[in-house]
């Protein structure tokens, strides 16, 4: 999120799309409501009419996967229109800027396409610099090389016509979601953007949310209260477990992986640290040496010197272009080319697309250690409908797990608030947290290494490891100490002591971070921050929502990044009754400010600290598939021609081939032709591991359903409580028929198109509550990040006849 | 002082958290269901659930779709007529202080037909096990150690309010003036009469058959008549000489 939960309530217009806010973030919901009673409008755009669309003033029905045609023609009604914000767009935004001159877009592809190799040259995108290596800008933006033509001519083709057709949203409905956000352009008005995994889960998934940035740039929406694009964040501490770098891509705080050809510490840190030439530029990712450094040090404490480059060879390195993400690591799996593994707080066996390819791959391991509270589909596998037990060759070793409220430590919200939670009761039994796990573990392979060798022995010996673990203790090395006294500038901080902020943050090996956004959150003055609970704030962050002492937010508790660009050239707030931050007496009031500078119209620097070139890119090269989003069709679809190009779905979109179940359905594939959208409920997290043993829970919400429209129904000769059978060319699932108005048929190129959708919480170890829909979905992902396609898939379905399932 | 709930439908996502959170404090077992089509599960109130979130989709002649919910509970009625209707005086007790209408362990010696027939919100439940008849407390365990009832702690929305009587019927009267500049049909239900008052956006029957006690929902009374219990007795007679 750029903001904080609170913010929702400063909006005039709320977008929720992508996400069913009331059911899936309850609490988030309750600024949404706020924000309604103070007069603003909340918006719902998604393929069903849920419990978030009964509150919303309107709900938009659109086809899954078609959010860059509709956002697409957004972008185009506000250039059209001249509703964006000017000066905001001229100032803060990459408008002026020229692309370079082999930059171009033909029928789909972006230049520099290698079809071979599904890959981009991106090089081809790059901004056009002079002699000095400063971006080309024409101010007048005049040059038709200017990004804002640019984008103008990328999004002409998004006519209200087309989008329609494509989304199966009517004209009237485009018009009044275009015209109500829109309305945000000015510049005291502000809208917000909520979105969740409806918009990731796609091969396309991250240009939609880039779409959501640029519209958001164009109406002068970030930096503002009640603004921003706020990515509604799951509550298994999604944030906190992405800040710190759960995922293969990335080591803590936002740094890449390193990869083999980057053999050096230096190697590794000029091919990551962004230059610019523009003094008026923050970059502030140039700073990245030091924090890589910081995190060495904190990794391997004394070990990590200048000589040894700070341990930097003990990391593990991917090949270039090697991708470790789940579809990918399944599909070796499958292969028998995985031994074996730990796993915690994930059923995969349930909640991965493609699950009986799934089920399958963890058949062959020889070995499985489950940190888990209950049992379920993943720790139980081998005794899942059709297996044989007696067949299964994996040894598993289930470690019993505290629960929640069985143990301390700290949860990140979505709104980058650190968050501590205190333990209730001790663990019942041999439970234990997962932190325990792994330094109890590790400290007894560190004492056989120590004792007998092994493979790697330094990687395994050389890096720093308590003897116990201790929530609040791992909080302070988070934090980051000096390692030795130090003097920076005319202060002197002793060894040991904890570094107030990440500015001070040095190359050298003085001081130790195990995560640079979260360096400021432990101070020897106040200790843990994330424990604070004070709701004291001035009469000007009164009016906003915003409670500075309440935790601590990343970065340096900020509550609304971008602050600067919520201001003008002098410092003024573009809105001054909802002011974020403001320049008085020569300095910043209201939030922290992205940085103590004085305002750009006194020589300060652009607002957008944390890009290359200071501005909000409109423009971004950065993205494996495309500097602009550019609709494409779901993997599977019921298309057989994408109306705005050749190109049917992502060219760049990542896909496995191993097995059987790695098929996809031809275009238009007459044997599958209604489109499957799949959820999360209320009343049961995620895949249901836990919450299908809260019986309050499981009475409420017992079996799987499917919901459709009642012209599906009656089309199928199914009846409202029937058992129906789904089919997609991977899987069968059994589900009790849910016929609904809140579902309606789509009108797609001129055919009906009809959509139907399931959640995905019931498994096969709670008896007679069905089994994963999952087994229905695809296994491919979007090319930047590897998230699969969960959202939009093809099947069919039939009235039972034998059930089975349920 | 009398106290109140005002539930506001209007700020209520049926995250069905009272439902739960009521289960969950009284200690109620589970109930088998199965899904039937519909989220609203279990179908009906039951000994076992005392707080039931009630769905209602309709689709309006432009395709416009309302989809109303309704946490559906005990009233708590001024004067209530399941009281008025117990053969026993301490079957059904009124707690003076708060107003919760109470059924203790005597009401298993009741004529629960009697009982039940004598809610116009069709709220009383037999368990089968103690032949109790049971229905929502108001937490009166809680109210009396300071807490809030279960269902209005567990409202994450902010639905659902506790509170001195005269408070809540003031906080109802500004709510039902913000409802009603989009909502032209949104109303208090029954207000006067009863401690758990419903702000419903549309006609109340939009939301459940027994949102609000309308003469037709007791053939042969009138409201009035059927709040204050006149006719319970007779009722009684009339079924005693049916045998």
């Amino acid at each position: 999120m750029t903001q904080s939960y609170t913010d929702i309530a400063n909006a005039d217009a709320v977008l929720i799309m992508g996400s069913n806010c009331a059911e899936h973030h309850p609490i988030a919901f309750r600024w949404v409501l706020k924000a309604k009673e103070a007069g603003g409008v909340v918006i719902h755009v998604d393929p069903k009419f849920s419990r978030t669309s009964a509150r919303s003033d309107f709900h938009v029905p659109l086809r899954s996967g078609t959010d860059i045609a509709f956002l697409g023609g957004m972008c185009k009604y506000i250039l059209d229109k001249k509703l964006f914000f000017a000066d905001y767009v001229l100032n803060y935004t990459n408008a002026s800027f020229l692309v370079g001159e082999k930059y171009s877009f033909k029928d789909g592809l972006f230049s520099g396409f290698d079809a071979s190799k599904k890959k981009y040259d991106q090089s081809q995108w790059a901004f056009e610099k002079d002699e000095k290596g400063m971006v080309k800008r024409d101010k007048t933006l005049a040059n038709p090389r200017c990004v804002i033509n640019v984008l103008k001519n990328h999004y002409e083709r998004y006519t209200l016509d087309l989008v329609s057709q494509v989304t199966g949203v009517s004209k009237d409905n485009l018009l009044k979601v275009y015209d109500a956000f829109a309305a945000t352009g000015k510049p005291d008005k502000a809208g917000t953007m909520l979105y969740a995994l409806g918009w990731t889960q796609h091969t396309v998934g991250v240009q939609n949310i880039r779409l959501a940035g640029i519209i958001q740039l164009l109406l002068g929406n970030f930096g503002v209260a009640g603004g921003g694009i706020n990515a509604l964040r799951g509550e298994p501490n999604v944030q906190g477990s992405t800040d710190h770098a759960l995922l293969y891509g990335y080591i803590p705080g936002y740094h890449n992986t390193s990869i083999a050809t980057w053999k050096t510490l230096e190697d590794y840190q000029k091919a990551n640290t962004p230059k610019t030439v523009d003094p008026l530029s923050v970059n502030w990712w140039q700073n990245r040496p030091k924090y890589i450094v910081s995190l060495l040090k904190g990794w391997f404490g004394d070990y990590a010197t200048k000589d040894n480059d700070f341990g930097y060879n003990l990391l593990p390195k991917l090949d270039p272009g090697q991708d470790c993400s789940h579809l990918f690591i399944f599909d070796r799996m499958y292969q028998g080319k995985i031994k074996g593994g730990f796993l915690f707080g994930h059923n995969p066996c349930q909640s991965f697309p493609n699950t009986n390819k799934v089920r399958k791959a963890w058949d062959k391991l020889d070995w499985l250690v489950v940190g888990e509270v209950f049992h379920n589909e993943s720790t139980d596998n081998f005794k899942r409908p059709g297996a044989d037990p007696k067949k299964c060759k994996t040894e598993i070793f289930l470690l019993p797990s505290a629960y929640r409220a069985e143990k301390e430590g700290t949860i990140s919200n979505s709104g980058r608030w650190h968050m501590w939670h205190y333990k209730a009761i001790d663990p019942i039994g041999q439970c234990r947290s997962m932190g325990d796990m792994v330094v109890q573990i590790m400290g007894r392979v560190r004492a056989l290494y120590a004792k007998e060798g092994g493979a790697l022995p330094d990687q395994v010996l050389k890096h720093e490891l308590p003897a116990t673990f201790n929530a609040d203790e791992m909080c302070k090395k988070i934090n980051g100490m000096f390692t030795r006294d130090t003097k920076i500038g005319d202060k002197e901080y002793k060894k040991g002591q904890l570094v107030p902020a990440f500015p001070l943050l040095q190359t050298d090996g003085s001081t130790t971070s195990l995560n640079w956004v979260y360096c400021g959150g432990y101070t020897e003055a106040e200790g843990n921050l994330a424990k604070r609970r004070d709701l004291a704030q001035t009469p000007m962050q009164a009016k906003i929502h915003l409670y500075p002492k309440f935790a601590w937010a990343w970065p340096v508790n900020r509550r609304i990044l971008y602050n600067r660009a919520g201001v003008d050239l002098v410092g003024n707030p573009y809105n001054p009754d909802k002011a974020v931050i403001a320049w008085q007496d020569g300095k910043w009031v209201g939030d922290v400010p992205d940085g103590p500078a004085k305002p750009m119209a006194q020589g300060g620097p652009y607002p957008f600290i944390m890009q290359t070139e200071g501005h909000g890119q409109l423009y971004g090269p950065g993205r494996v598939d495309g500097p602009l989003p550019e609709h494409y069709e779901p993997a599977e679809t019921p298309l057989t021609v994408n109306p705005f190009s050749a190109q049917m779905s992502n060219p760049c979109m990542k896909q496995v081939h191993a097995s059987e179940y790695d098929v996809l359905c031809k275009n238009g594939d007459p044997r599958f032709p209604i489109v499957l959208t799949t959820y999360c409920m209320t009343e049961h997290w995620c895949s249901g591991s836990e919450t299908r043993n809260g019986p309050a829970l499981l009475e409420a919400e017992p079996q799987q359903y499917v919901e459709m429209s009642p012209q599906l129904a009656e089309e199928k000769g199914v009846k409202n409580g029937d058992v129906v059978v789904v089919e997609s060319l991977r899987g069968r699932v059994e589900a009790v028929a849910m016929v609904t108005v809140r579902i309606k048929p789509f009108t797609v190129m001129g055919k009906t198109v009809h959509l139907v959708g399931m959640p995905f919480a019931f498994g096969w170890t709670k008896p007679k509550c069905g089994d994963a829909v999952n087994r229905l979905t695809t296994s491919v992902g979007d090319p930047n990040t590897t998230i699969p396609e969960y959202k939009a898939c093809l099947v069919n379905l039939k009235k039972a006849t034998k059930v089975t399932e349920l | 002082m009398p106290k109140a709930i005002l539930i506001d439908t209007t700020r209520c996502t049926a995250c069905r958290g009272c439902q739960v959170g009521c289960k969950e404090w009284k200690n109620f077992p589970p109930v088998a269901t199965k899904q039937r089509g519909t989220h609203q599960n279990p179908p009906d109130l039951g000994p076992y659930n005392v707080k039931l979130v009630r769905f209602s989709e309709h689709m309006e002649a432009d395709g416009t779709v309302k989809w109303y919910f309704f946490p559906d509970a005990c009233r708590h009625c001024l004067d209530a007529p399941c009281k008025s209707g117990a053969s026993l005086p301490d079957s059904i007790i009124q707690d003076k202080e708060t107003g919760a209408v109470i059924y203790t362990e005597k009401t298993a010696k009741e004529d629960f037909a009697t009982i039940k027939s004598s809610c116009p919100y069709d709220i009383p439940r037999l368990d089968p096990k103690t032949k109790r008849i049971v229905k929502c407390d108001m937490c009166i365990d809680r109210v009396r150690a300071n807490l809030l009832p279960m269902c209005v702690k567990s409202c994450a929305m902010g639905a659902m309010s506790f509170g001195e009587r005269a408070d809540m019927l003031k906080l109802a009267a500004q709510r039902l003036v913000a409802v009603q500049k989009d909502n032209p049909k949104a109303q208090l239900c029954d207000m006067e009469s009863v401690s758990v008052i419903y702000l419903v956006a549309d006609a109340p029957n939009m939301y459940h058959k027994f949102a609000v006690a309308e003469a037709a929902n007791t053939p042969g009374m009138t409201r009035k008549e059927m709040l204050a219990g006149a006719f319970s007795p007779l009722r009684k007679i009339a079924q005693s000489l049916q045998g």
